[in-house]
């Protein structure tokens, strides 16, 4: 794998230097992701294309792992600093792993900045939240309520038990829970570890283990579909209602079938989008990163960064069957 | 021999008993005849993979590149059914056989004709296919929306109560056991196992019976490679990462030497069966999910432990008369 891993990378790096011989002046911007090969990634990177475009005078370097690890990540990142890109502009597999070396990154003067899954702040400049961690929380748990005037059992399907992302929007949604939600009541959190395999093992267990279960929330792309695909297969369509954060193009079919009501996510075209606006605003622009700062997303809009350098972009969008159709389309 | 063989089976049995049996007094739903048959067709694909993996075991080889197989030729109905919809399943299964044939018959090849350890060449060919997925599909995934209601429905078809799936692993495993019990194929595979130089003096062709044997593997991984995706309904380079380690762990819980030449059908049947068993009732006794893959570990090790013992070969004493005197 490693040396697949490297023959691809050098690969794409030897394409980018051809490429930057002839634009010697252009900005190289690494969109570094957390495995290639996932679609969510795959639309992101449209999005930068399109920004890159808009920007005129920037490259973009695609370029992640093949699996989706920490160690893997920083074998992409020290190569990056060998070939001496401009700006970073990363969505980390680990918060605290990758620090040491995108540290490294900015000695040599290069921005960066992570997006979707964060880097702790020592280890970039800025963070772009796909979205608000609380809102995610609350609309996760809302997308199930929604569909339950009576109330009733959950359960969360998540992904890895150490994903820094879907770790924070579980406690948000446990926050509101007791508040907002009094009805909803939260049975139990399992991890599919982004595998479609033991992410079905999980649904099917949670299925077993609490036969009044009303509805299954999968915060993640992968554990969306295992969960609608067995509850499909166990003809609970109607029963349990699935729900989650899903890509419309892969879901389809669920809430086509009726195995999903609805569910959400941000629009990853624009987080690539933005993730790359931002990386020039620093890298090309020199505007500074700090607590209060109000930078420039194009065609998005603004974001101001709190006081861990972070921004949030948009609140989930939310698919069902009057716009499924026409999203599966885009991404 | 026989005796002894069934022995060990009779304890893997008696061994997957008192796990059902545990597991019941947390979950005890968990031994109904409903839920055992959906355990046994989670378990459809193990089984068949592992089949395939002990016919290679057993000439001393091992084909570690089945997940990367599986995944390849996955992606390749996948994307043939995404195409073309209207191609019958049972052509696209043949595909799945052909294609999981070629890719074992490389692995045999080189084995053969270039006499590499296969434990070499299909660490080589392990991230080849892997790789050429990634070739083939540019990363993108096919999902369940572009896959037919055929394709994925077939597997999920119940007939006479139990599923398509079931019946597929079923048939698989009848056909292995006639190949093992009742070929000369079969006994070659045990000779070569037991003792290559004295099958090479026997007119056994050691080089092309483990040909053969990567052969069988490779369409074992490519009718799975198909099974998998129609049955998590998606095609991804992900598919299946990591789960040659399962594999042949399925085997070694089943009692197949590692050194070769010792192993049956039941066996690797029984040890894909304990494993399937194991991720089907962890997450129904809830336990943390940090703790579960210490224990799935541990129960492997135990299992590997115990065949070890019964294992060990005594040397034979075959002057036992001058060692008295």
């Amino acid at each position: 794998m490693s040396f697949l891993k490297k023959l691809m990378v050098t690969a794409a790096f030897s394409a980018a230097i051809f490429v930057n011989a002839a634009y010697a002046e252009n900005v190289k911007i690494a969109l570094v992701v957390k495995s290639l090969g996932n679609g969510f990634f795959d639309a992101a990177n449209k999005g930068a294309e399109e920004a890159a475009k808009e920007l005129g005078d920037v490259d973009i370097i695609y370029t992640g792992p093949t699996k989706a690890t920490a160690e893997a990540q920083i074998e992409v990142i020290n190569s990056l600093i060998a070939q001496k890109v401009n700006a970073i502009a990363i969505s980390a597999n680990d918060a605290d792993a990758l620090v040491p070396a995108l540290k490294k990154a900015m000695d040599r003067g290069i921005t960066v900045i992570s997006w979707d899954s964060g880097v702790a702040p020592e280890g970039r400049q800025l963070h772009l939240n796909p979205s608000d961690t609380n809102l995610i929380g609350e609309t996760i748990i809302k997308l199930a309520a929604d569909y339950l005037p009576e109330g009733g059992d959950v359960a969360i399907l998540s992904a890895s038990s150490t994903a820094t992302n879907q770790n924070a929007w579980i406690e948000a949604a446990k926050k509101v829970l007791p508040e907002k939600f009094p009805k909803i009541n939260l049975v139990a959190t399992v991890y599919g570890d982004d595998d479609s395999a033991k992410s079905t093992d999980e649904a099917k267990g949670l299925l077993k283990s609490y036969p009044n279960l009303k509805a299954i929330i999968a915060p993640t792309t992968v554990g969306v579909v295992a969960a609608a695909q067995v509850v499909t297969d166990q003809g609970l369509i109607g029963k349990v209602n699935v729900t989650g954060l899903a890509l419309p193009s892969e879901f389809k079919k669920f809430i086509d079938n009726g195995a999903s009501q609805a569910v959400a996510l941000w629009n990853p075209i624009d987080l690539g989008y933005s993730a790359v606006y931002l990386a020039h605003d620093l890298a090309v622009k020199k505007e500074e990163a700090k607590p209060g700062a109000t930078l420039s997303i194009g065609r998005v809009g603004k974001v101001t960064l709190d006081d861990t350098n972070s921004a949030a972009m948009a609140p989930p969008f939310k698919f069902d069957k009057s716009n499924i159709e026409e999203f599966s389309k885009i991404y | 021999m026989k005796a002894f063989l069934k022995y060990r089976e009779v304890w893997l049995l008696a061994a997957i008993v008192v796990l059902i049996g545990l597991i019941s007094m947390r979950f005890p739903g968990f031994a109904n005849p409903a839920n055992l048959r959906q355990v046994f067709n989670d378990t459809s694909i193990l089984m068949i993979l592992a089949l395939g993996q002990m016919v290679v075991i057993l000439t001393r080889s091992i084909d570690l590149s089945m997940a990367s197989n599986l995944c390849f030729t996955g992606m390749v109905v996948a994307m043939l059914n995404a195409a073309h919809p209207a191609i019958p399943i049972p052509l696209l299964i043949v595909v799945a056989l052909l294609v999981g044939l070629v890719l074992g018959a490389i692995n045999g090849l080189l084995v053969w004709r270039l006499n590499i350890p296969s434990i070499v060449v299909t660490l080589g060919t392990l991230t080849i296919y892997r790789g050429a997925t990634f070739v083939i599909s540019g990363g993108a995934w096919v999902n369940a929306d572009q896959m037919s209601p055929d394709f994925i429905g077939l597997q999920r078809a119940a007939f006479l109560g139990i599923p398509v799936l079931s019946w597929i692993a079923i048939l698989v495993i009848a056909l292995f056991f006639l190949l093992m019990t009742r070929t000369a194929l079969g006994r070659s595979i045990y000779a070569i196992g037991v003792n290559p130089t004295a099958s090479i003096y026997a007119g056994i062709d050691v080089g092309r019976t483990k040909f053969i044997v990567f052969c069988i593997s490779g369409m074992a991984a490519g009718l799975c490679g198909y099974l998998w995706i129609s049955r998590y309904v998606i095609a991804s380079v992900e598919v299946a990462n990591g789960y040659e380690l399962n594999i042949i762990a399925a085997c070694v819980i089943g009692g197949i030497s590692i050194a070769g030449g010792i192993g049956s059908v039941g066996g690797a049947v029984l040890g894909a069966l304990f494993l399937g068993i194991i991720s089907n009732a962890l997450p129904v006794i809830n336990i943390s999910p940090f703790w579960q893959m210490a224990i799935s570990g541990s129960a492997i090790i135990l299992a590997v432990v115990l065949n070890a013992r019964g294992e060990r070969r005594q040397g034979r004493i075959i002057l036992k008369k001058a060692e008295a005197a």
